[in-house]
């Protein structure tokens, strides 16, 4: 006897119920049970005490109701249903994802085939042209002097080869996305609950459909999930950067007949900007984190030592390679610091 | 005895640039049920009570001469700033008309608004509103560039005009790095620089220190006196509306109390509300002899000098040293205007107050 026959019984269910067969994999409940060593039929008839009485879930209403489904069937039926629209949906998605695939490939290859005594030099401009900072071009020359020297320069490289594609991308995503909500409040309504979605979601739980969706050999889907992940905060600081731009400015230049493209390009996007750039450094910052995850599937860099460290037990490489996404990290982070407030001083909000 | 007003002499009327007419603004979920509502006499205070929408502006109509400065003048929430956008369209009003040279501007698709405010109107603001990330020079140019024309000819219009107000020299810098006073001039060579006939000025010198303001008010009548733009004032100070207005127009709570000669108003006020206005004003220094001299009698009394009309009380009450058994003769350019003997001048230097005879206390 199940603890809910009774209420199925007085409802009139009963031939409805009986209708449904038993022939599926076992529930939950009779797993348990078969371990303790209590037979169905024995447990069934014992009757319950009060005090046990089962959660009514699907497994406990279904001992006493077979034509209920059991948790299992559901997430059988939510695989199955996964299933069924994967491949039409990877034919869409696939040949959209294919040029992320090309770009992340391609990169990676122009930084690895790049000599060292070329690369480094070449970054050491970019910081220049970025942070106009001495103390962070010798830094940074410091650092990947350092990484070389311990033999992680090219895992460096190939992680920074990644965070380099991954940013511009979304960046470019992100920003129109991001320009859009602040100008349309339905919009921004809609996006805000999937943004917030986006960033509280596990890290992990995104692999999953991805690794369903696309083959773990292909670079996009490492390049999909840190892009999801990292596109949010760009989006976010976007929208938040042009609301914020000053009513009375915008009122000046709707006053002297700016078109909506004059002042989206002229006003708004140079106010907002400070802003923006605060969305790319979080950017850069959540794809390097993702970075790492994303070395589950494949990613290659830095990420594939830490997983190394963690699946062969080997301590020092673990925390080596740790201590260089550190580095990395703290290196894009004053980087594009620098960057953001050299254009706070020349946008020096307040009229 | 309230004063009674004389007929105005009937100076040239200037040409009316800019009418407005009929023009309610009410803010607010519903407002053309609350617009049914004001037009039975609804107030703003129990519209916004017992209806929730704010009287904006209530039947406004006013008519803003070419080439004259209208002040428009009121206590804060009265509606001015309201009103002044209604005539560039921020605003779109609930009902009336506004109408540019005869042609109604809410009939203006969005390419007619946009070259009405690129070529027509300018504005100043409160709070100078520049770009703060284009330079003095770029910010001057702007009105320029916005209609399309080269870098140069924007660099070259903003430069005069910077040049103009006072600002040579400083046209590589941004915004930020100059004094409030400072960037006011750069919002009105902004304003110049776009060539328009009409300017549009809401509170531009509210933010400013009293000093900076009065040489803004000056740098303002003297650009006024070479340019003859059509200028729509806005301000809460009644001083600041003297100086400047060729036409007063007082609000309150939306509606227009009342609008006239500043003088005029000043010497006849029709409404408690500016009666308690105009009481604290220092009246020798605004009011001119113009504004209350007498008709010449047959037989003209001894003068004891000649006034220009345009002089103030204040002046003509140092010239006669104090003495009220002088009577001068006003003229100007050689005519006769008429007659002003100082026991008159005394009286008018006292607001008129309602309940209260003064001429026959004497
Ligand atoms: N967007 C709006 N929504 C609702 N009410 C408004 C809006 N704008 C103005 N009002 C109301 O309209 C009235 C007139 O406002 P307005 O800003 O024109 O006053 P003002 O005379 O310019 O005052 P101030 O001297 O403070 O600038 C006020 O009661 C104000 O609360
Ligand atoms: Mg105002």
């Amino acid at each position: 006897m199940a603890f809910y026959d009774g209420v199925f019984d007085s409802l009139g269910l009963r031939s409805w119920c009986d209708a449904g067969a038993n022939d599926g994999p076992m529930t939950m409940a009779q797993l348990l049970q078969k371990k303790s060593g209590v037979t169905p039929e024995v447990a069934a008839t014992q009757s319950t005490p009060l005090m046990d009485t089962p959660f009514p879930s699907l497994d406990s209403l279904h001992e006493a109701c077979n034509s209920i489904p059991r948790t299992r069937d559901m997430t059988e039926a939510v695989e199955l249903s996964f299933l069924s629209i994967k491949d039409p949906l990877k034919a869409v998605l696939d040949p959209i994802t294919q040029p992320l695939s090309w770009a992340l490939d391609g990169t990676m290859n122009l930084f690895e085939a790049t000599p060292w005594f070329i690369m480094i030099p070449a970054l050491l401009l970019l910081t220049w042209f970025a942070a106009r900072s001495l103390g962070i071009v010798l830094l940074v020359a410091a650092s990947f002097l350092f990484l070389g020297f311990i033999d992680h320069y090219t895992y460096a490289i190939q992680t920074l080869s990644i965070i380099f594609v991954c940013t511009m991308i979304s960046v470019a995503i992100g920003v129109p996305i991001g320009i859009a909500m602040a100008r349309n409040d339905t919009f921004q309504r809609i996006n805000i609950p999937l943004l917030d979605m986006l960033q509280t979601l596990p890290t992990f739980v995104y692999l999953i459909p991805l690794i369903f969706l696309f083959s773990v050999t292909e670079s996009k889907l490492y390049g999909i999930a840190i892009i999801l992940y990292a596109v949010v905060p760009v989006i976010r600081l976007t929208d938040l950067g042009i609301r914020l731009v000053d009513r009375d400015v915008i009122e000046a230049a709707d006053a002297f007949g700016m078109t909506d493209r004059q002042k989206l390009f002229g006003v708004q996007i140079p106010l907002a900007l400070p802003n923006i750039m605060a969305g790319v450094n979080q950017t850069i910052m959540m794809s390097l984190a993702m970075v790492v995850i994303a070395s589950l599937v494949s990613a290659p860099g830095l990420g594939v030592l830490v997983l190394r460290g963690i699946r062969n037990l080997e301590l020092g490489v673990g925390l080596v390679s740790g201590f260089g996404i550190v580095l990395l990290a703290v290196l894009l982070d004053r980087c594009t610091k620098a960057a953001l407030n050299r254009i706070n001083v020349s946008t020096k909000a307040g009229s | 005895m309230t004063p009674t007003a004389p007929t105005m002499p009937a100076t040239d009327p200037a040409r009316v640039k800019v009418a407005i007419r009929n023009l309610y603004k009410i803010f607010g979920p519903d407002p053309q049920t609350a617009l049914t509502l004001v037009r039975e006499g609804m107030g703003k205070n129990e519209l916004l009570d017992h209806h929730n929408h704010t009287l904006g502006l209530n039947d406004i109509n006013v008519d803003i001469r070419e080439g004259e400065i209208t002040v428009i003048m009121g206590l804060s929430g009265s509606g001015k700033s309201t009103l002044i956008r209604h005539l560039n369209r921020l605003i779109e009003p609930t009902a009336g008309e506004v109408l540019l040279d005869g042609e109604n501007v809410l009939t203006y698709g969005p390419a007619d608004l946009r070259r009405l405010r690129q070529e027509k109107m300018s504005m100043v603001f409160q709070k100078f509103a520049l770009l703060p990330h284009r330079t003095v020079l770029q910010n001057a140019g702007m009105s320029r560039r916005i209609r399309g024309e080269d870098q140069d000819t924007a660099d070259r219009e903003g430069g005069k005009w910077l040049d103009r107000v006072g600002l040579a020299g400083v046209e590589a810098q941004y915004p930020h790095q100059l004094s409030g006073g400072m960037q006011q001039r750069v919002g009105i060579a902004r304003a110049l620089a776009s060539d328009s006939d009409i300017m549009l000025m809401d509170e531009a010198f509210s933010a400013l220190d009293p000093l900076i303001r009065s040489d803004m008010q000056g740098l303002l009548l003297e650009l006024q006196k070479d340019l003859h733009k059509t200028i729509v004032f806005i301000t809460h100070d009644l001083d600041e509306a003297l100086r400047l207005a060729d036409h007063l127009v007082i609000l309150k709570d939306g509606f227009v109390v009342q609008q006239g000669e500043p003088q005029h108003i000043l010497l006849y006020p029709s409404d408690p509300y500016i009666e308690a206005f105009v009481g604290e004003i220092n009246r020798a220094r605004v009011l001119r002899v113009r504004s209350i001299m007498q008709r010449c009698p047959d037989v003209p009394p001894a003068f004891s000098g000649v006034v220009s009309p345009d002089a103030t009380l204040e002046e003509l009450i140092e010239m006669s040293g104090g003495n009220t058994e002088c009577c001068y003769n006003v003229q100007q350019d050689g005519a006769d205007l008429g007659i002003l003997d100082m026991q008159h001048l005394v009286r008018a230097l006292v607001p008129a107050r309602p309940g209260e005879d003064k001429l026959a206390a004497q």
